[in-house]
């Protein structure tokens, strides 16, 4: 028996980001008035407040900002993972991102590590990004 | 009428740990009279109730739920929700509706059987997925709430050089405190090697860096100044309080290692007019060992980054420069969830009447009592006067 896993249900404000996820890109919301990203997705900037708001290819790059390695899965779905790594992600373009690492040695893992985007396929409809080293 | 004419005046807690007789009706309803038996009054006398969402049964309408069960006839109630701040608030919300004029007398009342009904495992579970992280941008990489949490700890030290034994002397010397509480939880010692050798659940964080999970609930009874003059306790003020909220989820923070804690204390200070040596006790909100470390800093105890030697030497314990979390605390006291906070009031109000037994700071004029909910997101601080 398989256990499942918390799958995101986007919405009309969000749909955006996980249908480029699924086409394995990273997209982030960013204001047409003050150029910048941010993210999660809101209604308004939160640097400036314009709602003219647009999605745009990130470039998928980034450092770990921080770090937790998961040794007690909080359900089922995650326990095959165990030790896995979650970890927030300071963008490139600036926004942090929650994600987790894949390809690494958690003990390995650093705070100030360059990772870089990769995508992990769930089912049919939803791929989540993940991130990994940046290869040397 | 303000705040300033609104006094605590009664505190009550049910049996707390593993309670498997009661349900959280009964857990809320034993708490209840115990706080209306310490006031001196009756179930007749309340006309304001607040409680807050419990987990382990859907209530359409909690605060309509608990005021049916117990049969008051509110002309004020509401169901809060600050997370782990709801505990603080409740108390700053049930003083504005006696100083609107609203109603006379509330009933603040909290609490759940969340150990008997769900096992600590599925407890877990159920927390896990109830919020703490984004449902769609979170929840999806198996975050626990202690993970969200953990990357804070992992953050500040990095920053700030702190180490996993000064998050363990927060466990140990709340522990210890809990040992002089008949009612708490847990009733064995434990040593910094204890907390260090407990099974790591969410690096940096251990077994013991973690809140328990309990079966329990607080109630605390919020009046009038000229209703609490004929009453059986001296009258607890609400001196100064404060709210302060930073982000909402742990990914999007800009800034982990500060809280809301900063605003909601500054706040509090201001308002109370009194200075952080003028502070006898600080119940401070302690979900994990590093809560109370973040917390002692943006509450401004010490500076920022200085939290973790701060909590060494015996500094926060009994005895101590600043006593901390004198009742025990989420960490070995109790945790039913979101009531968990009510405890630290019921302890900072115990602590300045001078009822707070073997635990009891000497002379404690002035206890700060500081609730903290999502991921050192949502705080609300209150100072509470004799």
């Amino acid at each position: 028996m398989t256990f499942s896993r918390p799958l995101p249900s986007p919405n009309a404000l969000t749909a955006p980001y996980w249908q480029a996820a699924h086409q394995r890109e990273l997209k982030l919301p960013r204001c047409e008035a003050c150029a910048k990203f941010h993210f999660y997705p809101r209604s308004a900037c939160p640097h400036c407040g314009s709602t003219q708001l647009g999605w745009h290819t990130a470039s998928g790059k980034g450092e770990v900002y921080s770090f937790t390695v998961v040794h007690r899965a909080p359900s089922k779905g995650f326990e095959e993972l165990v030790p896995y790594v979650v970890a927030v992600v300071a963008l490139a373009e600036g926004p942090h991102l929650m994600t987790r690492l894949t390809q690494v040695q958690p003990d390995t893992v650093r705070i100030g590590m360059p990772v870089q985007v990769d995508f992990e396929k769930q089912d049919e409809e939803t791929t989540l990004p993940v991130f990994c080293p940046v290869e040397k | 009428m303000n705040l300033a004419e609104t006094r605590i005046v009664g505190i009550g807690e049910s049996a707390l740990g593993k309670v498997p007789s009661r349900s959280a009706l009964q857990l809320q309803s034993d708490a209840a009279y115990a706080a209306l038996d310490d006031a001196g009054l009756a179930l007749k006398d309340i006309d304001g109730l607040i409680t807050t969402p419990i987990r382990v049964e859907p209530w359409n309408m909690p605060c309509g739920v608990v005021s049916s069960f117990l049969g008051v006839q509110p002309s004020y109630l509401s169901t809060l929700d600050l997370a782990g701040a709801s505990g603080a608030a409740m108390i700053h919300h049930a003083s504005m509706a006696v100083a609107s004029g609203q109603c006379n007398t509330v009933l603040c009342v909290a609490g759940q059987n969340l150990l008997t009904n769900k096992s600590r495992a599925s407890a877990v579970q159920t927390m896990a997925e109830s919020g703490a992280a984004h449902p769609q941008f979170e929840s999806p990489y198996g975050l626990l709430v202690a993970s969200n949490y953990a990357l804070i700890a992992q953050r500040h030290m990095y920053e700030y050089g702190t180490t996993a034994e000064q998050m363990a002397e927060v466990a140990v010397t709340i522990r210890n405190h809990a040992l002089l509480n008949p009612n708490a939880h847990m009733t064995k010692p434990i040593t910094v090697q204890d907390v260090l050798n407990s099974p790591m659940i969410t690096s940096p964080l251990k077994r013991f860096d973690c809140a328990l999970v309990s079966d329990g609930a607080a109630a605390v009874i919020v009046t009038s100044l000229d209703r609490a003059r004929d009453l059986k306790q001296k009258p607890v003020r609400v001196l100064g309080q404060g709210y302060g909220l930073s982000h909402s989820y742990v990914g999007e923070a800009m800034n982990l290692p500060f809280s809301g804690a900063v605003q909601s204390g500054k706040r509090a200070f201001e308002m109370a007019g009194v200075k952080h040596a003028d502070i006898d006790v600080a119940e401070l909100y302690d979900c994990f060992t590093i809560t109370v470390i973040i917390e002692l800093e943006d509450l401004g105890f010490c500076k920022k980054g200085e939290g973790g030697a701060f909590v060494q030497n015996g500094r926060i314990a009994l005895g101590g420069e600043l006593p901390v979390t004198t009742h025990g605390g989420l960490l070995s006291c109790a945790h039913p969830g979101l009531g968990g906070g009510l405890f630290h009031v019921l302890e900072g109000v115990r602590q300045v009447r001078g009822q707070a037994g073997a635990r009891q700071v000497k002379d404690a004029k002035l206890a700060l009592v500081h609730g903290n909910g999502g991921t050192i997101a949502i705080h609300c601080t209150l100072i509470l006067s004799q």
